[in-house]
């Protein structure tokens, strides 16, 4: 194994607590089977925490704040303990990172725990690459694929370079950027049914590019993104398949893409 | 003209029109490519972008946190200079003021140069009402007075309008001075419309401008502008009327330099406007031109609230309109959908304020929290997070529809109870996956309309992790 984990608190292996995100837990258990093989690649012990359920965005961006409150102590008291918590998705892990400090700041009881776990917390690619080093990818893929870059990922956490950077350690992997990346696909969480016309219209423009690049796969570390765009995609009969990046890089891509049918 | 209707509660109705308008959707296109890419590469110019963005950022906080200290030095140096300051709380004192300002002068037309505050207290109906013509002299602003529309963008008034229309408009309304020929060439419609302010400049009694600073130190006005129609409007009538607003403030003219380096980057991707123009007080003895009076119409209209609350970051706004430059939202919708005078994102943070939570709801829910608009307000104004408070405003007061609320606090009590959620959630993707077994996707599923109008719903694998990975741990027992 190249870069080598840092020893956990105990002086062995990094213990990790993966948060498999509630749409990963629902839609795509394959994405935390990767983001698990990926993480004991690269020496880590994972462990799942059973009283896991969702992050609490649909709360939190709906309003609800003292509900948000709750199920931010529920996370926060089911990942007690870990050398490090791993999020298969920029958006709950930003959720975690960024602004569960800021929804506990004024509960004495939570906030130390807040900051402490906000301290602990890292999206899967940028756990691998800035924190552990990971060069040692083992899969290929003999296709094309372009990436989007999701907004939560990538402005709250800085993730750009990282998922990048361990595609192109896929071998045969041919990876086109995608004009655009960096602009919404319009899911959005509960905008996307709040407001179906103008998710609609954003999906359609990204879509859109995303067949212009000629690029057989989409990939992306979100899952919402990736319903999103893969719901577009088969409404218009485009060919172009979409998985997560994790699947791709944890060599799992037997299993049929997002809105494929039989396997 | 109109005095325009807060529609911002019919904002699904005002998205579908403008979904449906093909010239709106071709000028927005056109704008996603524009005005990113040229704000993009002048920003890339620039190594100490970011670092201007934080000394402007201090001074606009230092300021609100001293806008007193600030606003009663202003005003002083106004007064030390010959010119008057008004204090206005509300859209009506203001409107009421402008207005006695002109009729002391017999006043029968005002030129105006562009202003959002304005707009804000539909000062241009009000003039009307009474007896005063108000010609606008900013292009885009002069094209939708003739349209008799609201701007849709805060920079880009007449963002909206295609050049044909403006044919059209021209045409329909020059006639009276003569001009009977269709005019399609886009320099020569600016010539025209030139030459038809011309006239009116001179005739103008009073020159009402807007101001993007106010300078505590000199009791001076800027106004940035492109056009040099601000400064003819200042220039050359008798009275010089400034319409602004408290927030506008700044110490000295060092931090108003600070801060230009930031706005015209950020608002038209130049890197300084084409006219910076500096008023102080009326025409001095001595001066060649100049207008006799001078006078500062400063509103608070509400502002003075934020002051000390999770929103006050919002009263450090220059009005660039990047934030709407990049929002996916205003790109499908355009400005008008937003149903009042601030659209876009800094809109969805401000309108509420002004509006009232339930006629604005719609606008800071009508967000995908992307935030690409705060990433590059040159002010680092926190927008996602103060539509969020106004959600949770919205949430609190029952704002936020019945359904939605009952909606998500169920959720919340089921994902408060881990075995429950996840014996739930076994049965739902079960059940779902079967649904879509076929095609690996539904086409169309009850209660999900909104998602499946537009796109499928890609169909779950059919067991949850957590039951795999229950059963895996199991195994290696």
């Amino acid at each position: 194994m190249s870069g080598g984990a840092p020893a956990g608190a105990a002086g062995g292996r990094p213990r990790v607590g993966l948060f498999v995100t509630c749409l990963v837990d629902l839609y795509r258990p394959t994405v935390g089977f990767a983001a698990v093989k990926l993480l004991e690649d690269a020496g880590c012990e994972v462990v799942v925490p059973e009283a896991q359920t969702c992050c609490g965005q649909p709360a939190y961006n709906s309003g609800d704040r003292p509900d948000a409150m709750a199920i931010a102590r529920q996370v926060i008291e089911a990942f007690r303990g870990f050398d490090y918590v791993v999020v298969p998705s920029g958006s709950c892990g930003g959720m975690l990172k960024d602004h569960y400090p800021a929804l506990l700041a004024g509960d004495p009881a939570m906030k130390d725990a807040a900051e402490d776990l906000a301290r602990r917390t890292f999206e899967l690619t940028s756990f691998l690459v800035d924190v552990l080093g990971f060069e040692n990818v083992r899969a290929s893929l003999a296709t094309s694929a372009t990436y989007h870059d999701s907004c939560s990922g990538l402005r709250e956490l800085g993730i750009k370079a990282q998922p990048r950077r361990l595609l192109a350690k896929v071998d045969g992997l041919e990876l086109k950027e995608l004009p655009g990346a960096e602009v919404c696909c319009g899911f959005g969480g509960t905008f996307c049914v709040k407001y179906p016309e103008i998710s609609t219209d954003i999906v359609a423009k990204k879509t859109a590019d995303i067949v212009a690049t000629g690029a057989s796969l989409l990939l992306a570390g979100d899952m919402g993104c990736l319903l999103n765009m893969a719901g577009r995609l088969k409404r218009e009969g485009a060919s172009v398949k979409v998985r997560h990046v994790a699947e791709v890089l944890a060599g799992m891509t037997d299993e049929p893409a997002i809105g494929e049918g039989g396997g | 003209m109109s005095a325009f209707p807060v529609t911002s509660r019919n904002f699904r109705k005002n998205t579908a029109k403008a979904h449906a308008d093909e010239n709106l959707r071709k000028a927005l296109k056109r704008m996603e490519s524009g005005a990113i890419v040229r704000r993009a590469a002048v920003v890339a110019e620039l190594p100490e972008f970011d670092a201007l963005r934080d000394e402007a950022l201090a001074i606009k906080n230092h300021v609100l946190g001293n806008l007193d200290f600030y606003l009663e030095r202003f005003e002083a140096q106004v007064k030390a200079q010959g010119g008057h300051v008004h204090w206005c709380a509300t859209p009506r004192q203001a409107r009421e003021t402008i207005l006695s300002i002109c009729q002391a002068v017999g006043a029968r037309t005002a030129t105006k140069g562009k202003s959002m505050i304005a707009e804000e207290i539909a000062l241009n109906p009000f003039l009307e009402e009474n007896g005063i013509e108000p010609v606008e002299t900013d292009l885009g602003e002069y094209i939708i007075q003739l349209a008799d529309e609201p701007p849709s963008h805060i920079i880009g008034p007449a963002l909206h309008k295609t050049k044909e229309q403006v044919t059209e408009l021209f045409h329909q309304h020059h006639r009276k001075y003569g001009r009977e020929e269709r005019v399609t060439d886009p320099q020569a419609l600016v010539n025209e419309a030139r030459e038809i302010l011309r006239q009116k400049y001179i005739d103008a009694d009073v020159g009402i401008t807007g101001a993007n600073f106010l300078i505590a130190e000199t009791g001076s006005t800027i106004i940035v502008t492109n056009e040099g129609n601000g400064d003819l409007t200042q220039m050359l009538p008798r009275v010089h009327v400034v319409i602004t607003s408290i927030e506008k403030v700044v110490p000295t003219l060092e931090d108003v330099s600070t801060i230009l380096r930031v706005l015209a980057r950020s608002a038209t991707g130049q890197e300084f406007s084409s006219y910076t123009t500096f008023s102080t007080g009326p025409k001095r003895a001595g001066d060649l031109d100049g207008p006799e009076q001078f006078h500062v119409v400063l509103l608070d209209n509400g502002r003075s609230d934020l002051l000390g609350t999770e929103m006050q970051d919002l009263l450090r706004c220059i009005r660039c309109g990047a934030c709407m430059n990049h929002c996916p939202v205003y790109h499908s919708v355009g400005g008008h959908a937003y149903g009042w005078v601030y659209p876009g994102p800094i809109g969805a943070a401000l309108d509420p304020h002004f509006l009232g939570i339930e006629e604005a709801q719609h606008l800071p829910n009508a967000s995908t929290f992307c935030g690409r608009c705060e990433s590059v307000c040159p002010m680092r104004i926190p927008l996602p997070d103060i539509m969020r408070h106004w959600r949770e405003r919205a949430f609190e007061s029952a704002v936020t529809p019945p359904q939605q609320r009952f909606g998500i606090r169920l959720w919340a009590w089921v994902a408060m109870r881990p075995a429950l959620y996840r014996a739930g959630a076994r049965l739902a993707m079960r059940l779902l996956a079967w649904l879509g077994r076929r095609e690996g996707r539904l086409s169309s599923l009850p209660f999900a309309g909104g998602w499946t109008a537009g796109r499928d719903l890609p169909a779950p694998q059919g067991r949850t992790f957590q039951e795999l990975w229950a059963a895996r741990r199991g195994a290696r027992k």
